[in-house]
């Protein structure tokens, strides 16, 4: 039954993508979403035929009394139909209210059942939402073990772990539908939940609250691997920046370090130290540039690098003017930061 | 008849003014194709001491850009003062224009205030110098910042009147 419902509602959404959808759930939490949303709709299309099949019997009687001849019907004339009317009206109105009132109570059940959290996670998550993109904070146990990194959410499969979410700026919103409901993230306030992915894989999630010019383009991946992966990702984020190992990746740190770049981000183990844009310490590690805007290739990150503005309208990462050999280096020093 | 007219030219009138208020220049501050060179003088042209003053997103993005850039640390959350002097009164050391506080940005200053010629892009210094002439009143209340981006920082920079600029005198 919940199959026939999904294989429906998959046939009218047969247009978007799968890899990102509620639908199809990876996660306890969307999974328990899902089924709500499963039995609202099995409920609503009873409600829907019933509603439909009536008018249309409404229709065809009126036709047929005219094909007949008949008088056509009019307002009920003596008591007794007047009365069978109102107890019809009375009926469905009765039945409306209990549906409605057994919806609530599932949709209750199912808010109450997602708050249930048990024993605190080893792992707990930090993200935080900027105009336009994610920082992602892995607290660790001890300050030393902290990693922080931007818009690729790795999680341990079969592990819950602890989501701390908050925003830097205006209001934006978290959304992962295959594993877990919307959080909405405002500023200054922290909204603390559990996910868990089941499987590893690789779920999309995007920013799910108009947050200004380039909300279309604030896309967040959760990466699900095996916890030992996961072990051996965090071991190697918390690694300085490669150092370079050729004499343009030495100029491009240089310039790193001594253009505005610096200021604003931080790559571990150099001078760049700033901290108000994307931590670019494993850089080219990551799958997109500028939160899914652009895959993150020599290519792309050439033209992001020389006119951020054209590529994403809005974004608060301003050009710098460099030379092409002072552009090729710093592509080079950038994607060598695996 | 002639009241609607008067509103017409009004509402027009009021359009055009607002035409620079609104204005955001994404995109001409940026493609430098390769190899070619731009004289500074076309940022401060397209979007520097004559225009940001008179543009609500450039005084606004000074306000981020105040905090990002770590200013609050010494001058003070809204520039009200701390171990560097405050920018929200008439006091003025090294001159009030726009120029001024963009050499003393790009420059610095004697006594602590640092040069971030080369580290801040241009742009973003007169944005920056902006915001700070909105300290004190000095920009048009129609473009000045109406909401500060933190907490508790006092009232925002557009509920201040304008401040008549006088040289403090300092002893080095």
């Amino acid at each position: 039954m919940i199959r026939a419902s999904r294989a429906a509602l998959g046939f009218l959404l047969a247009g978007c993508s799968w890899q990102q959808g509620a639908l199809q759930p990876r996660a306890p939490k969307a999974l328990a979403i899902a089924r709500l949303g499963d039995f609202f709709f099995w409920i609503e299309l009873v409600v829907w035929c019933a509603v439909v099949g009536a008018a249309i019997w409404a229709f065809s009687r009126a036709a047929r009394r005219d094909r007949r001849g008949d008088e056509p019907l009019a307002a009920p004339s003596d008591s007794q139909q007047e009365h069978k009317l109102s107890r019809a009206v009375g009926a469905s109105t009765v039945v409306s209210l209990l549906l409605l009132a057994v919806m609530l109570v599932a949709s209750i059940a199912t808010g109450r059942s997602l708050s249930d959290f048990g024993a605190s996670p080893p792992v707990r998550i930090k993200v935080t939402a900027h105009q336009w993109w994610w920082t992602i904070e892995y607290l660790g146990r001890s300050p030393d073990e902290r990693v922080v990194t931007a818009n690729e959410l790795y999680l341990p499969a079969g592990q819950p772990v602890e989501l701390e979410l908050t925003s830097a700026d205006v209001i934006h919103s978290f959304w992962i539908p295959n594993l877990d409901g919307k959080h909405d993230l405002i500023p200054s306030h922290v909204v603390k939940t559990r996910m868990v992915a089941e499987k590893p894989g690789v779920y999309s999630g995007r920013c799910a609250e108009f947050c200004g010019y380039q909300h279309a383009h604030m896309d967040l991946l959760a990466v699900a691997v095996t916890p030992t992966q996961f072990e051996a990702w965090l071991a190697g984020q918390r690694q300085p920046g490669a150092e370079p190992r050729t004499e343009t990746q030495r100029r491009g740190r240089e310039l790193v370090e001594g253009e505005p770049c610096a200021l604003c981000h931080n790559i571990a183990g150099t001078r760049a130290l700033g901290g108000v844009g994307p931590d670019l310490t494993h850089f080219a590690s990551r799958a997109t540039l500028a939160a899914g805007s652009a895959p993150n290739d020599r290519e792309a990150l050439a033209r992001w690098l020389r006119a951020p503005a054209a590529l994403k309208p809005g974004a608060q990462m301003p050009a710098v003017p460099l030379s092409a050999a002072d552009l090729a280096a710093v592509v080079d020093y950038l994607e060598s930061l695996r | 008849m002639n009241v609607w007219r008067r509103c017409l030219v009004a509402l027009l009138l009021a359009g055009i003014g607002a035409c620079e208020r609104e204005d955001r220049p994404f995109s001409d501050l940026s493609p430098l194709r390769d190899g070619e060179r731009r004289d500074p003088s076309h940022f401060a042209q397209a979007t520097g001491a004559s225009h940001t003053p008179r543009n609500a997103f450039s005084v606004s993005e000074g306000q981020r850009l105040f905090d990002w850039f770590n200013c609050s640390g010494c001058h003070g959350g809204g520039g009200g003062g701390h171990i560097g002097p405050p920018l929200t009164d008439a006091a003025w050391r090294y001159g009030s224009s726009i120029e001024d506080v963009y050499r003393s940005i790009a420059d610095g200053r004697p006594n602590g205030m640092p040069a971030f010629r080369g580290l801040i892009v241009d742009q973003q210094i007169w944005q920056l110098s902006a915001y700070v002439l909105g300290l004190s009143g000095r920009v048009p209340q129609g473009v000045n910042v109406s909401r500060p981006d933190g907490i508790g920082v006092g009232e925002p920079p557009v509920m201040r009147s304008e401040q008549t600029p006088h040289r403090e005198q300092v002893n080095l």
